[in-house]
């Protein structure tokens, strides 16, 4: 755990773009920090559900199911990582 | 099961349960690999009646409303039953809501008291529109010690020590208030009386029986009227067990199905597609010979259940995909939305009969249910029991308007008589669906002739509640409408929205104005946003208090442009 304490936000975002590349299988750098992961990545909020499983065993934290809730940008998902870090 | 001929209202129904199957599991609650906790029918009541007593303490009498905002969760059935042994009347709003929108719908339908989980009361108290939150009384689960509740109260402490008093209630007193759609624009709160519920009950478990032993997953939002059905009443009443699961994460799913040996699960078809994807991919996985003899098995099971499912077969036959479903599921029900024939014929060839629906919240769930005897994927069934239906206006075809009459239908929407008067036309409710009924007495559906949409998770969208987010746009008028209802389609999926932008005089629609359209519906919810604009340079016709006449408009745009004008947001 103590590998993320000094992680920042800019280093978390970038992590989860480059989580969500490898797991929908785009390019890294057709994501960016802002964008809307539904309509970048054309997934639904179920296949979003997954790629918070796959961020949960990344970052060695438990996202319920809610953190999502009103959740549609990179960053902002990234915020809700960090806070739990 | 009870026989609910013999109750008044659903507090009475459910006490009856909770004392017939005392010893039996009635509710199991699940969050991911591991159970928070499990209740007997005894349980269950010793659980409730404490709160009960609270609440009654508090000043909860008969008719007092009571909203809950929470996701599926032992806490939900145990504060809704709570409420309806004080002869309370039940608010369910949508977890998924944004906190505005959940304060705005509190306010319509004046809940005195709020049961809500923490992580909701947290964003709502941190919501523009706190203070506009009515509620006297708000019962917070789930909180940390450390929490600040803003005023509420712990759900866990609140306890009253004595027997409360059962409030009974009459069958056409209303239960509930259910919010079908609708925040911003017009609140669409179906009031829904016990008679309702109970009819309701009746009608659809001939197809869905419930007995001791029976299990259900609960994972629709039990705020939605198919899970309120299938996941509390029908179960409690005929003696069954609910499994909560507080995560819709699809591994967690496949192991609850095995773990509790689940005999049904409601679904919309989001979920439904989600599961068939998943199976496909493990079927590409296997190895070629693998791959053919299991499709040498489908073809034959799908072959020899055309007429009925015959799930000893099918289990026999296509072991392996069974057990990976528990091996007890008997059918898996999908409703909310309109499900794709191919996706229904996927599951029914695996022998896992998918049982479409079709039904509104202001009919209290279903009109129409397909047990698939015969296999016929492209309706959505006969109507269940005591539903008269009528097909209004047919056209050469036999398509017109689906008209419903039945004790399932709602008393009115609240504080709305003119839309109530506009929905139930001489005891008959419009569903604004347009459908065929054929010869066999199955229901076709071929799209809608209201202006709105339902999402494949089972949301209905009117186009008016999603006005608001383009508030002030740099244009001289703006309007939002379903695509299929400017164009209409003989298609009930893939349904968007359109805004129609009526710029300045002399002004084009240029990249700033984009920009801005695309920012505004990138903050509404993902499955309320507009897929794309159409320019159109006239003024649009309004009534004489400035409404836009939307009919008029839309025969306007019908008349002079296709859905090829349709520019992507």
């Amino acid at each position: 755990m103590a590998k993320y304490e000094a992680m920042t936000i800019d280093k978390t975002t970038d992590e989860v773009l480059q989580l969500a590349a490898t797991h929908f299988k785009v390019p890294r750098e057709q994501l960016k920090a802002d964008d809307d992961f539904f309509k970048t990545l054309g997934i639904n909020s179920l296949q979003a559900l997954d790629l918070l499983t796959r961020l949960e065993q990344h970052f060695h934290i438990e996202l319920p199911d809610y953190e999502l809730q009103g959740v549609s940008d990179f960053r902002t998902l990234a915020e809700r990582i960090q806070s739990r870090l | 099961m009870l026989d609910l001929r013999e109750y008044q209202c659903l507090g009475e129904a459910l006490r009856a349960a909770l004392d017939r199957w005392s010893d039996l599991l009635c509710l199991v609650e699940a969050n991911r690999d591991h159970e928070n906790a499990r209740f007997t029918y005894r349980q269950f009541k010793d659980a409730a009646l404490p709160l009960a007593r609270a609440l009654q303490d508090a000043g909860f009498q008969n008719g007092t409303r009571a909203a809950i905002i929470m996701t599926n969760q032992s806490k939900w059935l145990i504060s809704a039953y709570a409420i309806f042994f004080s002869g309370g009347v039940l608010v369910p709003v949508d977890y998924k809501l944004t906190p505005d929108e959940q304060i705005q719908l509190l306010a319509h339908s004046k809940a005195e008291f709020l049961v809500v989980e923490h992580h909701a009361w947290k964003a709502i108290t941190q919501a523009q529109t706190f203070k506009a939150l009515g509620a006297r009384v708000v019962l917070v689960t789930e909180a940390p010690a450390s929490a600040d509740l803003a005023g509420a109260k712990r759900w866990e402490e609140f306890r009253g020590a004595g027997e409360p008093a059962f409030v009974p209630r009459k069958r056409t007193d209303p239960a509930c208030i259910v919010y079908s759609s609708g925040t911003a624009g017009r609140p669409k709160g179906c009031v829904l009386t016990h008679e309702n519920y109970l009819e309701q009950c009746m009608a659809v478990t001939p197809i869905f029986p419930f007995w001791p032993g029976a299990r259900y997953l609960s994972i629709i939002p039990t705020n939605h009227a198919i899970d309120f059905m299938g996941g509390f009443i029908m179960p409690f009443t005929g003696g069954g067990t609910v499994v909560h699961l507080r995560t819709l994460r699809p591994e967690f799913i496949r192991d609850a199905f095995t773990r509790y040996k689940i005999t049904y699960m409601a679904v919309v078809p989001l979920i439904l597609t989600n599961l068939q994807r998943g199976l496909r991919e493990r079927f590409a996985a296997l190895s070629p010979m693998k791959r053919r003899v299991l499709n040498a098995l489908i073809s034959v099971n799908g072959a020899l259940t055309r007429r009925r499912p015959h799930l000893g077969l099918s289990r026999m036959l296509l072991k392996d995909i069974h057990q990976a479903f528990g091996g007890r599921l008997r059918a898996l029900l999908v409703g909310g939305a309109f499900t794709e024939p191919s996706t229904i014929a996927f599951f029914h060839d695996l022998g896992i009969p998918i049982y479409n629906g079709y039904g509104c919240t202001e009919a209290c769930t279903a009109i129409t249910l397909n047990d698939q005897k015969p296999f016929r994927p492209e309706t959505v069934g006969r109507p269940v029991r005591g539903m008269d239906i009528r097909i209004l206006n047919p056209d050469a075809g036999g398509v017109g308007e689906v008209a419903v009459q039945s004790k399932t239908v709602m008393s009115h929407y609240l504080g709305d008589p003119e839309m109530t008067a506009e929905t139930i036309v001489d005891g008959w409710l419009m569903t604004g669906d347009l459908g065929r009924l054929d010869q066999s007495g199955q229901l076709q559906l071929f799209g809608r002739k209201k202006n709105m949409i339902v999402t494949e998770e089972g949301k209905n969208i009117y186009p008016e509640d999603v006005e608001a987010a383009f508030d002030g746009i740099a244009v001289k008028e703006y309007c939002i409408f379903a695509a299929n209802f400017l164009w209409p389609a003989r298609t009930m999926v893939g349904e968007q929205l359109v805004i129609v932008l009526h710029p300045e005089a002399g002004k084009a629609i240029g990249g700033q104005l984009v920009a801005s359209l695309a920012e505004r519906n990138r903050r509404l919810l993902n499955y309320k946003r507009v897929s794309g604009y159409v320019v159109w340079e006239a003024d649009f016709p309004r009534t004489a208090s400035l409404k836009i006449k939307r009919a008029e408009l839309a025969e306007q745009l019908r008349n002079a442009i296709g859905r090829e004008a349709v520019v992507p947001l």
